[in-house]
């Protein structure tokens, strides 16, 4: 199966979203484009504050504005740009076409309300279905995510399920209404490593039943290899690399990727030492004039100071935003 | 190890099942709330206080308003408990008829209060454009002479609600107006705090991402999670509201003197104390017993309405 080859369902273009802060503006995402195709698992992976999870939110408007900013940018889904769609028309994209994944189990089922009531609001908003549709709906979308006694669940409050159970719970509202695109933004951060294994599995069991495209950020980069199909690297708010996922792991082309890479201990390498990416991941608060790596970059030379290097394509499927060629050793020339 | 722990949770399943087979959200309420001993001898102490207000004049058929100035000032006996005052009326039968004043005032006042406040508190709390000015304003209204203001405002319009209502419809309306005017800015200003923090919360992140529109974002999602100071300043706000028409009847600005509310039998009592010392206690401390039983209600309602203490 190459996923490459199908028909894109979401493309964004020159993604910039920014915040106005007290200290400054800051630039969380800086010319971001990318392409998911249908049924595509994209993984996203970066360090924290590289914008993996603000360029998600971006495309659904989820940022709190103000402070946040889309500044410029096109995310065309279905033939509409969801970035200038009308306040009505996104709500309608919101839950049905794009499913949402948090972070947090813990805090993002509202404490208040039952397990089958926020699973139901989502198909009463998008379906129409009535108390009693939506109810048989839930309990059948509790069953698919592995929920046992799901008839009982639904009247249960989220304090009165376990981490794991929650995290599912909320899979089931982001898969109420068979979305075309799963956003699931570390969804297995929060939790221990046995339940992040089923949820993984339930995850992409359910992208095979329903052909959902899955955008799954992560700074795991052992779940991504497992996962993907295609990996974008992101850093500074910028992605740096984008490959097939063997690709990226057996010919990293940018140095940042390179350093993810050689800090992740293996078992097949005993006694090799680990090495680390040196200095700190950049301030944002002035718009990328020069690479924003280049501070911590071994290769660095002149030009990457003084230009920003845009994604460039450095094999088959696969695009790196760097100036220098580290397999040849030599500048990367392009026209 | 995967089969033993589906099995364990299958039976735990079934235990739960048979014993919360009809929960609901306001089951689960009233069972937390039973328990707190302080709540439930509120409830009743406040149950029997409403129903001797409402209904003790059945059981109790003495005419509140007969002047006999042969029975004037007697001290408690079996013929009138509580004493009569100095016209010879029963002081139960009038405790009586002035705590459904009270009592419907102390309601109705709350309601327009926690009503005028929870919506103030949210629409600044949620909308950051809307905040300034809305504090702003909840500052102004912190800030005036409350009780002057009352009779101020009393003072002006009593003659002209009466002459639209009748004497005690009118007075009741702008008692009750006055009162919930004056006392949102408490309850207003927990509602914001509780809401700015609320709406940070992932779960209203998580209710936006799946399309839900800003109203019930607003009804489902954040007011449940702020009524539970709501309700505790619902119950104070009740105290308050009496206390503050009993002030005002003690003033004399209140309901007129043969009307009876609990503050208006203070009034009218304090010239005798010295003889009948029981017609004050008893209107006192039926607004005292009142507040304090309110008070026990809200500190119950807010444990039992909190999800995360019910487990306990």
């Amino acid at each position: 199966m190459n996923v490459t080859q199908r028909e894109p369902v979401l493309e964004v273009k020159e993604l910039r979203t920014q915040f106005d802060t007290q200290d400054g503006i800051v630039h969380a995402v800086n010319g971001v484009s990318f392409t998911l195709n249908k049924g595509e698992f994209l993984g996203v992976v970066g360090e924290s504050g590289s914008g993996k999870s603000v360029t998600m939110m971006s495309l659904l408007r989820l940022i709190p504005m103000p402070p946040g900013e889309i500044v410029s940018g096109t995310a065309m889904f279905n033939g509409e740009d969801l970035l200038t769609l009308g306040e009505d028309a996104l709500r309608k994209v919101r839950g049905a076409k794009i499913g949402f994944i948090f972070q947090d189990p813990m805090t993002s089922l509202n404490p208040v309300l039952t397990v089958g009531f926020q699973i139901q609001e989502s198909l009463k908003i998008h379906q129409n279905m009535d108390d009693k549709q939506s109810r048989a709906r839930a309990q059948e979308l509790l069953e698919m995510v592995g929920i046992p006694a799901a008839a009982d669940r639904l009247d249960n409050f989220p304090f009165e399920l376990s981490g794991g159970m929650r995290q599912r719970a909320m899979i089931a509202v982001a898969l109420a209404c068979n979305p075309e695109i799963l956003i699931a933004d570390e969804p297995t951060t929060a939790l221990d490593v046995t339940i992040q294994a089923q949820i993984i599995e339930i995850i992409t069991d359910l992208r095979d039943q329903l052909d959902s495209a899955v955008i799954w950020i992560t700074h795991d980069l052992g779940v991504v290899a497992g996962l993907a199909d295609r990996v974008l690297v992101m850093y500074g708010g910028q992605i740096v690399e984008e490959a097939i996922v063997n690709d990226l792991y057996a010919d990293p082309q940018h140095p940042y990727t390179k350093g993810l890479l050689g800090s992740i201990p293996r078992l097949d390498q005993k006694g090799a030492e680990l090495t680390n990416i040196k200095g700190q991941p950049p301030n944002l608060y002035s718009f990328p004039e020069s690479c924003s790596f280049a501070p911590r970059c071994p290769y660095a030379y002149e030009r990457c100071w003084n230009e920003n290097p845009p994604l460039l394509n450095v094999g088959e499927s696969h695009f790196a935003s760097c100036w220098w060629d580290i397999e040849n050793n030599r500048p990367r020339y392009v026209s | 190890m995967a089969t033993t722990r589906e099995r364990t949770e299958e039976t735990t399943g079934l235990d739960q099942r048979a014993e919360e087979k009809h929960r609901s959200l306001w089951g689960d309420v009233w069972r937390q709330f039973r328990r707190h001993k302080g709540a439930m001898v509120g409830l009743v102490l406040l149950a029997v206080i409403v129903f001797g207000s409402y209904f003790g004049p059945w059981f109790w058929p003495k005419d509140p308003f007969a002047i006999d100035t042969s029975l004037a000032n007697l001290p408690p006996s079996v013929e009138s408990p509580f004493g009569t005052d100095n016209l010879g009326r029963d002081v139960l039968a009038r405790v009586m008829v002035g705590g459904r004043i009270s009592l419907s005032v102390g309601i109705t006042a709350m309601l327009l209060s926690v009503f005028i406040g929870t919506a103030i508190g949210i629409l600044a709390g949620y909308f950051k454009w809307l905040d300034g000015w809305l504090m702003r304003f909840t500052d102004l209204f912190l800030a005036l002479p409350i009780l002057p203001l009352l009779l101020v405002i009393i003072m002006l319009f009593r003659d002209t609600l009466r002459a639209q209502f009748g004497p005690e419809l009118g007075i009741f309306l702008l008692v009750v107006f006055v009162i919930g005017i004056t006392s949102w800015m408490q309850t207003a200003r927990i509602v914001r705090g509780e809401v700015l923090s609320v709406k940070e919360e992932e779960f209203v992140l998580a209710a936006n991402s799946i399309g839900t529109r800003k109203r019930n974002v607003i009804f489902r999602h954040v007011l449940p999670n702020v009524l539970s100071p709501v309700m505790v300043a619902a119950a104070l706000g009740v105290a308050v509201a009496i206390i503050t028409e009993s002030a005002l009847s003690f003033l004399g600005l209140g309901f007129p003197s043969d009307f009876p509310t609990w503050g208006r039998l203070v009034t009218d009592a304090k010239d005798t104390i010295n003889i009948t010392p029981a017609r004050v206690i008893w209107p006192g401390m039926m607004i005292s017993l009142t507040v304090i039983s309110v008070n026990f209600i809200g500190d119950g309602l807010r444990d039992a309405l909190d999800p995360r203490l019910r487990s306990r």
